[in-house]
């Protein structure tokens, strides 16, 4: 019998999070084990759990995946996340590296040093609102359906929510000439498994303050 | 009949190269088109088939694929590169992301300042004698087959002679230390479609030289002295 999968990382959003959001919104539950201390990663590594020494990490189905990327590919296959075909992954697949290209941005923010953090947000901004915003509206009134692809839920419309949560969080004007991806948040954020994951008390995670950057640099050492 | 695969790229290997050879591997034939100026990209822009404004672009199956590993992913799923269950496409998924940092590394390198070229050089084969070649020596040895996953080909086999052979560009004797690495090299470059491509003549591209370096920035309008460890940041700025 398998246990829960267990999910390797800094109590902080980082990397982990659109991780912990895709296995919220499958309806799985999962266990943390945060990394506080330099000697909780150096324990990590030691015991060769960490194929290139990174995290995040996870613990699922007897295996210690790494690699975002490969983490989400497989939650979203074992989880029927993934569309129904090659095509349709492609679909998703493609859409997925746009959101994750602006979410590497707004990830990056939070270790920019100060003297460069307005002109990076600036950048954000243009891009969020002449290139990635308009690009997945385009993709919405294309088909007029409720979701991204195919017609119901994948993992890409739960990629998309959280990246216009974050949007919205950097700055709310932003989403307001996309009537359509306002409804796709609105109808999404009321799916049980996505409405459970936004009260508060869930396992997902605060904005990144100041304080916990300092703690993450004493134990990654970046 | 299929129409084949067409690439829309510059002359060069900057993240098509990965296509490239993935196509290659799989002994499927592809046409290339090429854009050498500035001009040239925004008409291919303002053709509305690029959704982020942003290639690599491949026409194939009537789709306008673009986000490098969209197309990878698809290309290797189509021609049975991606493992046999959802276990070995896990492990192919991991070796070629790991493999991923270390060949953008070597893809932003002609892009250095004459001044850090050195610093970044050491750098690159640094990473990659202590961080990944243990890594996929480590899983040859473990696993005790002809390829990284399965007893077959798969994307993460193609990727890591690609990744080799760049580094060994690099420096020549970097495998050294790594005798399964080399009886990889060997073994994997001998497989028939993955030779023709080894050869003069084929769609193979060079190290950027200089010129090319030009017209590049020409085209991408990228600055020089770009950091390595700030590369995902930079791909996405542009």
């Amino acid at each position: 019998m398998s246990g829960k999968p267990v999910l390797h990382y800094f109590n902080a959003r980082g990397r982990m999070e659109c991780i912990r959001w895709l296995l919220a919104a499958a309806g799985v539950e999962f266990e943390e084990k945060f990394i506080e201390r330099p000697e909780d990663l150096e324990k990590l590594k030691k015991d060769g759990k960490l194929m290139f020494e990174q995290v995040p990490m996870v613990e699922i189905d007897g295996m210690t995946l790494v690699q975002t990327r490969a983490i989400l590919n497989y939650i979203a296959t074992k989880y029927d996340l993934y569309g129904k075909d090659v095509k349709e992954r492609a679909l998703i697949d493609m859409y997925a590296e746009g959101i994750a290209d602006l979410s590497e941005m707004i990830i990056h923010l939070v270790v920019t040093p100060p003297d460069q953090k307005e002109a990076k947000i600036a950048l954000i901004k243009d891009r969020t609102k002449n290139r990635y915003l308009p690009a997945f509206e385009k993709v919405l009134k294309s088909h007029g359906q409720n979701y991204l692809v195919g017609n119901r839920l994948t993992r890409v419309d739960i990629h998309l929510l959280e990246l216009l949560l974050y949007v919205e969080e950097m700055d709310s004007s932003l989403l307001a000439p996309f009537p359509l991806l306002k409804a796709l948040k609105s109808r999404l954020s009321n799916l049980p498994n996505v409405k459970k994951f936004l009260q508060p008390g869930s396992q997902r995670k605060p904005p990144t303050d100041e304080k916990t950057i300092e703690e993450a640099r004493k134990v990654f050492k970046f | 009949m299929t129409k084949k695969p067409v690439l829309h790229y510059f002359n060069g290997r900057g993240r098509m190269e990965s296509i490239r050879w993935l196509l290659a591997a799989a002994g499927v034939e592809f046409e290339e088109k090429f854009f050498e100026t500035r001009e040239e990209f925004e008409k291919l822009i303002q053709g509305g088939a690029l959704m982020y404004e942003q290639v690599p672009m491949v026409e194939i199956d009537g789709m306008n694929l673009v986000q490098t590993r969209a197309i990878l992913r698809y290309i290797a799923a189509k021609y049975d590169l991606y493992g046999k269950n959802l276990e070995e496409q896990a492990w192919i998924d991991m070796y070629v992301e790991g493999l991923r940092d270390l060949s953008d590394m070597i893809m932003y390198f002609p892009l250095s300042l004459p001044k850090e070229r050195e610093m970044n050089l050491e750098y690159i084969l640094q990473r990659a004698t202590t961080r990944f070649f243990p890594v996929y020596e480590k899983a040859l040895r473990d696993h005790r087959q002809d390829f990284l996953v399965g007893n077959r080909l798969n994307w993460a086999d193609v990727q890591l002679l690609e990744v080799i052979l760049m580094v060994e560009e690099c420096k020549a004797n970097v495998l050294s230390g790594f005798p399964l690495l080399q009886d990889f090299k060997v073994r994997t470059s001998q497989i028939p479609t993955i030779n023709r491509f080894l050869q003069p003549g084929s769609q193979r591209k060079p190290p950027l030289d200089d010129e090319s370096i030009g017209t590049v920035k020409n085209i991408f309008k990228f600055e020089q002295g770009m950091f390595l460890k700030n590369m995902s940041t930079i791909v996405a700025e542009y």
